[in-house]
């Protein structure tokens, strides 16, 4: 062969040159749990739900949600959002905005009227839910997706449990709450209203193959008070049911509510709205120690309710209340000091918490009641076996949202019992802290703030308070999201191999290592803004 | 401004790229499809940033002039470790020229496309610091004053790197090297010396002047556009770190990159005719501990009796640079 002058050998390619073989490290990709995932108290997989948002596809993410909580139009209003307490964005600049995502996709599927899609085969087993708050429903609707057929029974006229008759309107407008109610119906789930329960056990022999309890916690907690004839001393349960009757409780100009918890927050700023010149709460502590939220808290001080810390009531005469002054003592507990002081009170509501009605239990064999709570295990069964509870008469923190993750941790227990198997949750992958991401990638966003209703019509109205985002604004909050732990092909590793070691398969397949060229410097793991990559040294 | 950053989706345009974002609008980088105008199997050490700096750039010179790129490549690292004969990385047309020559083979090429009536297919010569701040120095500065039609491409890590790491006069002050060894009462490269080459390209005044980093892909990858739009001498300096002279983690050099970038200590612009059009300004300021600290070659400035002088020296130089590239963060900016 001719070759130039002083050219001996053919030109080659340096692909001849395994430099794979240099490798001490080799990175390999991974998927980790993202914190907002590992906080949502109802199992959302919440940052999945938001890559469909983010780029704009609302149908796809509303669906990847429902596949976890029927209830996000609701959810996005009620829930406290422990999420953006996990949520790593926090370290950057602000959490991102979760909650309100939720509720746009919650609020877009009520518009656009987008419907489950349909159970699977069905298997033949009936399932009776007792009651039909967050728990109940959200037990009925995965039982129904695995294709079992769930019937509620509600004692009450209406469904929808404490978040009809304990959460105030101008919180969870019930336009919203009938909504998502029907569209569960529609979906297969059986409500039948005005129907008690009294005996779980003949229940189980009227052609029930197994039973979730989500009756709540209902009867509230009594404080011995000494009160004239004349005064008007009311429970907070009885406060907030009445709202759904035709006529308003008559709450008076001067209203005393004593407690510290949501459940108090809730009843003062609903009879400021009712008309009340003056709401009170009294507490015996103080507000850190308070157990309602501090946001909670901040929006009724807004609303000009004001609190009395480290009192309690004496004794409520015809149109005052006696209060005595706290102190606390070196372990933090509050102690009575012997000072008095007398209030103006037309009423007093008494909100200090409360048990769940039990009655229904009474015959059923094994069933373990502690501390007022039924003691149920890690697949939320009771000690009667078919019999499953959870909710507020199971939980200790009582939440929307705790009740909706317990609802379908019994479904997919109930599922399993129903098929003789054993309940065995998936295995977490470990979580995505901020320390394996690196956050120089992500554009700086600053939180996008929701409307806030002013303040003479929240005093005056039972308006919702906290709007919803409009389309820009959610879109822009949902892209705030860092994607942590999880691949959301940035192309970096692809960008920054200074090897071309990195193969991209293409949309939505993610990237491949060619390790015939990786030396293993690590820099895609380095470089990954969202912590996706690890480093695993190599055998021998 | 030749590139207007992306914000708010997401990662905007500070990563490779973005799903969110439209094809057209997304980096060379993260095409599939991209030339890989270096490919695997080079000997470059384990995270070579000139490795990386060579292939986004050329890549991205591809891109612009429809793949009709002849190269002239200087020896150095960059020659080495891409091309012992008779195997080679480069999958274009490419000249190994002497160490200190490469501009005037480049000018040479770009001579005889012209004869020959080739407008389409482009020049550009490219070397590392030492053929191009020091032994290749005359020729640059004819290829500049001349105006040749030439693109030229410094990749900076520093120093003489494959020959075992001696000093070049991009060797920053007080860096440690074979030749500036870290003994004595002031240890390491001496203050006071070596040069910045960009500067001196920008005195010929010739039409295009750059700065960029490996750890802003998508202001190098507009730098090359831009530059690739001109026709004349262009001169782009990129800093490229170092794992083995400069003494950090393989997994750290583009870290470094973004380190000297935020410290001040490596000033990012574009310069046209000699006057200054654009800077990357810092984003998030950072003292120049940060960047020293992580560099074995500084080891001799920590330890138990860290060199308080010297690190505020170079922190001196790092202001200066703030100042006089006006690099300080602003509202509103990148």
């Amino acid at each position: 062969m001719d070759k130039p002058f002083a050219i001996t050998l053919d030109p080659g390619s340096s692909l001849a040159n395994h430099t794979g073989s240099w490798r001490t490290f080799r990175p390999e990709y991974v998927d980790r749990l993202p914190p907002c995932n590992v906080a949502c108290p109802a199992g959302e997989n919440i940052q999945a739900w938001l890559f469909h948002a983010e780029s704009g596809d609302y149908e796809a993410a509303w669906r990847s949600l429902v596949e976890n909580n029927p209830l996000p139009a609701i959810m996005g209003r009620v829930c406290y959002h422990p999420c953006e307490g996990g949520c790593n964005r926090q370290h950057v600049d602000a959490a991102v905005g979760i909650n309100s995502v939720e509720r746009f996709l919650g609020d877009e599927a009520n518009k656009q009227g987008w419907k489950f899609a349909p159970p699977a085969v069905a298997t033949g087993k009936r399932v009776l839910v007792v009651g039909s708050g967050p728990a109940g429903l959200s037990a009925a609707y995965h039982l129904t997706r695995m294709g079992h057929k769930a019937v509620i029974h509600e004692a009450a006229p209406l469904a929808g449990g404490m978040m009809r008759f304990g959460i105030p309107k101008y919180r969870l407008p019930r336009e919203v709450l009938d909504a998502e109610i029907k569209r569960l119906v529609e979906f297969g789930v059986e409500i039948q209203l005005q129907t008690k329960v009294s005996d779980v056990q003949q229940a189980l022999q009227d052609g029930f193959d197994a039973v979730f309890l989500g009756v709540g916690a209902h009867i509230a907690k009594r404080a011995y008070i000494p009160a004239g004839d004349a005064n008007k001393v009311l429970d907070a349960v009885a406060v907030l049911r009445g709202m759904e009757d035709h006529d308003a409780p008559m709450l008076g100009r001067k209203v005393v509510v004593y407690g510290g918890g949501n459940t108090a927050i809730d009843v003062a700023r609903t009879a400021k709205r009712l008309g009340a010149e003056e709401a009170i709460i009294v507490y015996r502590r103080t507000r850190d120690k308070m157990p309602a939220h501090d946001f909670e808290v901040e929006e009724a001080l807004q609303e000009g309710i004001s609190i009395k810390w480290l009192s309690t009531i004496k004794e409520a005469g015809e149109s005052d209340i006696m209060v005595e002054k706290m102190a606390l003592d070196d372990k933090g507990f509050p102690q009575p000091t012997g000072e008095f002081e007398r209030i103006e009170a037309d009423s007093v509501v008494l909100a200090l918490g409360q048990d769940a009605d039990l009655a229904l239990l009474e015959n059923v064999p094994g069933l373990v009641v502690e501390g007022g709570m039924i003691q149920v295990d890690g697949g939320m069964m009771t000690g009667h076996p078919g019999v499953f509870a959870g909710g507020d008469m199971a939980g200790s923190e009582r939440t929307v949202t705790v009740a909706v993750g317990h609802g379908k941790k019994a479904a997919r227990a109930i599922d399993a019992w129903l098929r003789g198997a054993a309940y065995a949750p998936a295995e977490k992958h470990e979580v995505a802290t901020i320390e394996r991401m690196n956050p120089w990638y992500y554009s700086d966003a600053p939180k996008t703030m929701r409307p806030v209703l002013d303040i003479i019509r929240r005093q005056s109205t039972f308006e919702e308070v906290l709007g919803g985002l409009d389309e820009n604004n959610a879109l822009f909050e949902a892209r705030r999201c860092m994607s942590c732990g999880n691949c959301f092909e940035c192309d970096n590793c692809y960008g920054v191999c200074p090897d071309n070691a990195v193969i991209k398969l293409g949309p939505g397949k993610r990237f491949r290592f060619n390790f015939d060229y990786c030396k293993g410097c690590g820099i895609c793991a380095t470089e990954c803004p969202c912590g996706a990559i690890r480093m695993v040294a190599e055998e021998n | 401004m030749s590139f207007q950053p992306v914000k708010f989706y997401q990662t905007g345009t500070f990563t490779v790229g973005n799903r969110l974002l439209p094809p057209e609008e997304r980096s060379v980088q993260a095409s599939a499809k991209r030339y890989n105008s270096i490919n695997s199997g080079h000997r470059a050490c384990q995270g070579c940033g000139e490795a990386l700096g060579a292939r986004y750039a050329i890549d991205a010179a591809m891109e612009a002039a429809d793949g009709q790129i002849i190269a002239a490549n200087a020896t150095g690292c960059l020659e080495v470790f891409s091309t012992p004969y008779p195997e080679t990385s480069w999958q274009i047309p490419w000249i190994h020229s002497l160490f200190g020559n490469t501009a005037a083979v480049a000018t040479g090429v770009a001579a005889a496309l012209k004869v020959k009536g080739k407008r389409d297919v482009r020049v550009v010569a490219q070397g590392g610091d030492g053929g191009t701040t020091d032994i290749g120095f005359g020729c640059l500065s004819g290829m500049f004053e001349r105006n040749d039609d030439v693109l030229y491409i410094c990749y900076d890590n520093g120093g003489y790197m494959n020959t075992g790491v001696q000093r070049s006069s991009a060797t920053p002050p007080a860096a440690r090297t074979a030749t500036t060894m870290a003994v004595g009462p002031e240890p390491g490269n001496v203050f006071g010396q070596g040069k910045f080459v960009p500067a001196i390209a920008m005195a010929h005044d010739i039409p295009y002047v750059a700065t960029a980093t490996v750890a802003d892909l998508r202001d190098l990858e507009a730098k090359v556009s831009r530059a690739m739009e001109i026709r004349g001498a262009r001169y782009i300096h990129i800093l490229v770190p170092c794992p083995l002279g400069w003494g950090t983690a393989s997994h750290d050099t583009i870290r470094m990159a973004r380190l000297a970038k935020e410290t001040g200590i490596f000033p990012v612009f574009e310069a046209e005719h000699g006057e200054i059009k654009s800077v990357l300004t810092i984003r998030r300021p950072l003292p120049v501990e940060e960047y020293l600290r992580p560099q074995k070659r500084y080891a001799h400035l920590f330890g138990k009796n860290p060199a308080v002088e010297t690190i505020a020296h170079i922190q001196a130089l790092a202001d200066r640079n703030i100042r006089k590239y006006r690099l300080e963060a602003r509202q509103g900016s990148h």
